[in-house]
């Protein structure tokens, strides 16, 4: 099936030339940063996480997300998800990819990684992150070209595969779990040490990654005239908006808790975030009340079943809530973990340009994965005449 | 890189030399007759390092000065001049240093005076539990202490750390030292590695204490916390101390006479 790489329209192929230069800058200025260190990044000692890691976090959750419509389509028999399921599982080993370039964009000394295998460490929440995220890569992979390879040659995939959708459906709540805790374990940390990180992590994911989706099957849409159905992806956009809902309302909880108790260390983070701290108000204030504003207009535009179900508005609604969880996911949880520092002090932190150009290499990256994947997978649909 | 690639054909040539005369002597040392590791005869040794610190003798700039640059000067800690900077020991505000543990009405002289900072050798330290390589780890005598040449730069244990106890090397710190001025006998670190005190390690293997202490004159104590006749245990048990955070459970071994 690698062939269909290879031939697609002019349209095609500009597209990834266009990625592959941003591609192409991205790692210029990974040689910089190679060169100089990441002292060309917005990171200080007091915020010493910062765009990187934050990204990798967000993508984590867009690549769990698959499962959303793995578990209706092999759990319920849902049947109208089955003909973009291979699209999520596609989108989820680009989301996977994008992941780990994020952490290795993010090492200091990045030819040293092998160490996480040669030494495993098991009491290091970051040895199991690498060990679920790479079996959800190959997990996905296989899932996906199996399948798919069976809708080519219209048979039903094979006994053995049914096992592993299971397991896949499993494995990508375990992804996002033990990546929320790699901060909810955190002493110190207010804003990160949480017993509901994890659960907040999972419905940011199970909304936003579908919205992603769909966003992008909307795109394909128009490009190609593929179909994905109209009851799927009114489906879809149901389990986006509970998901949304739910999301925002573990938000609240945090808030309750925060500012009910009245400790102090709780409340910082959140005070600083949208108020500031300690004389404090910087870029990430307004950043942060702009997302909690598209938090709720998202949930207005797709709450009521008119507005939901309007094809018109919909990609609108979709794009406002991936704006909205981007950045409390991509922005404020990284910066509010570590702002105020250990002394109650604000160090303020603002992505570098270098640092950007990376992460947009690595977008770029993620999107050539998901394009060409896309790609194989709509060709062999319109051959099959599933299209 | 054209140099270090000259320097190691010169090595790796010459290694296959010195082998290929080894051999031919028959005089190759197996590896079960190499020495094991044996620790110094004259080093220092405790059940559980521990440091108290008599913040009352603390007044002026100067008397933190001195410790301040013992430890930076032998520990070749660069001076970097933005907030990507590297400390191993450096001072701050009660209010600052002990956050959890401040009321309006505290005395002037404990609100205005200045409180040495450094890493607590915590004896449930998060930094360890958090890195991924063991490249952090705890010696049995408490110390919690770091294998630069393993560490892979990831920073999670600067997030586990609840006391702003470490620094990261986010350019190369050569830069930022007189290279004809360093202590040769201490190396210099490698940019994208993590560094913190030590306890000053090497200097209890060679039956030295740490430099702040020297350099102190009697003001910061320093002694084994599982002894009840060390000096430490005496100090703790005759004055009021506290430590940062305690209600982490970090178990800091770093103790402040207020
Ligand atoms: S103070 Fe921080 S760096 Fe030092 S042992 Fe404790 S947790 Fe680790
Ligand atoms: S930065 Fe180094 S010492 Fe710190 S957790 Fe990572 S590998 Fe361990």
């Amino acid at each position: 099936m690698i062939e269909k790489v290879l031939k697609g329209s002019p349209k095609y192929y500009v597209w990834l030339a266009f990625l592959g230069s941003l591609i192409g800058l991205g790692a210029f200025t990974y040689l910089f940063q190679m060169k100089y260190g990441l002292a060309i990044t917005g990171m200080s000692r007091d915020v010493s996480w910062g765009f990187y890691i934050a990204q990798f976090t967000y993508l984590v959750g867009v690549a769990a997300s698959a499962v959303m419509l793995v578990l209706p389509a092999y759990f319920h028999h849902y049947k109208k998800f089955k003909k973009i399921i291979i699209l999520g599982e596609f989108m989820a080993i680009g989301a996977v990819l994008m992941c780990m370039l994020f952490i290795v964009a993010d090492m200091g000394q990045p030819q040293r990684m092998l160490n996480v295998m040669l030494h495993p460490t098991l009491n290091s929440v970051m040895f199991y992150d690498m060990l679920v995220l790479m079996g959800y890569l190959v997990l996905n992979a296989i899932i996906g070209w199996v399948t798919l390879e069976c809708e080519r040659h219209d048979v039903e995939p094979p006994k053995w595969i049914k096992p592993m959708i299971y397991l896949s459906i499993i494995w990508a709540f375990s992804i996002h779990t033990v990546t929320a805790f790699l901060y909810s374990g955190l002493p110190g940390r207010h804003y990160f040490l949480t017993a509901i990180m994890a659960a907040r992590f999972l419905s940011s994911a199970f909304c936003a990654g579908p919205a992603i989706l769909l966003l992008l099957v909307f795109l394909v849409r128009k490009l190609t005239g593929f179909n994905p159905g109209r009851e799927a992806v009114q489906t879809l956009t149901k389990i986006i908006t509970y998901a949304m809902a739910i999301n925002v309302f573990f938000f609240l909880l945090e808030v309750f808790t925060a500012f009910y108790s009245g400790i102090p260390g709780h409340a910082h983070p959140i005070a600083y975030l949208f108020a500031g701290h300690d004389g404090h108000v910087d870029w990430i204030t307004g950043a942060m009340w702009i997302g909690a504003t598209l938090a709720l207009l998202s949930l207005a535009l797709l709450i009521p079943p008119s507005l939901r179900d309007n094809e018109q508005l919909l990609p609108w609604s979709l794009g406002i809530l991936v704006l909205a969880t981007w950045i409390d996911k991509g922005l404020g949880l990284i910066i509010g973990g570590f702002t105020p520092n250990p002394f109650e002090k604000v160090t303020v932190y603002t992505p570098t340009v270098p640092e950007l150009l990376i992460s947009l290499g690595i977008f770029a990256v993620g999107f050539f994965v998901i394009s060409v994947l896309w790609k194989i997978a709509l060709d062999v649909k319109k051959e099959a005449g599933h299209f | 890189m054209k140099r270090s690639r000259r320097q190691f054909l010169k090595v790796a040539s010459l290694s296959v030399l010195g082998l290929s005369a080894q051999l031919a002597g028959g005089a190759i040392v197996s590896a079960a007759e190499a020495p094991a590791y044996q620790p110094n005869e004259g080093g220092l040794k405790a059940g559980r390092w521990a440091m108290v610190i008599d913040t009352r003798g603390f007044e002026t700039a100067a008397d933190f000065e001195a410790c301040i640059k013992a430890c930076h000067q032998y520990h070749n800690v660069p001076n970097i001049p933005n907030n990507q900077e590297v400390k191993w020991l450096w001072t701050d505000k009660y209010e600052y240093v002990f956050p959890d543990d401040v009321n309006e009405h505290l005395s002037e002289s404990v609100r205005s005076r200045d409180y040495f900072v450094l890493c607590n050798h915590c004896e449930n330290p998060p930094c360890v539990r958090v890195c991924p390589t063991k490249a952090t780890y705890k010696k049995p005598d408490g110390i919690v202490t770091m294998d630069y040449h393993r560490c892979i730069g990831c920073r999670f244990c600067m997030a586990g750390c609840p006391y702003g106890a470490r620094s990261f090397n986010f350019a190369n710190p050569r830069r930022y030292l007189d290279m004809g001025a360093i202590n040769a006998e201490y190396p210099t670190r490698m940019m994208g590695v993590v560094e913190k005190c030590t306890f000053c390690v090497e200097r209890l293997a060679k039956g030295q204490l740490p430099l702040c202490v020297e350099a102190s004159e009697g003001r910061i104590l320093f002694g084994d916390l599982s002894d009840p006749e060390s000096e430490v245990r005496k100090a703790l048990a005759e004055n009021f101390t506290i430590r940062r955070k305690p209600s982490l459970g970090t178990q800091p071994g770093v103790y402040y006479i207020i």
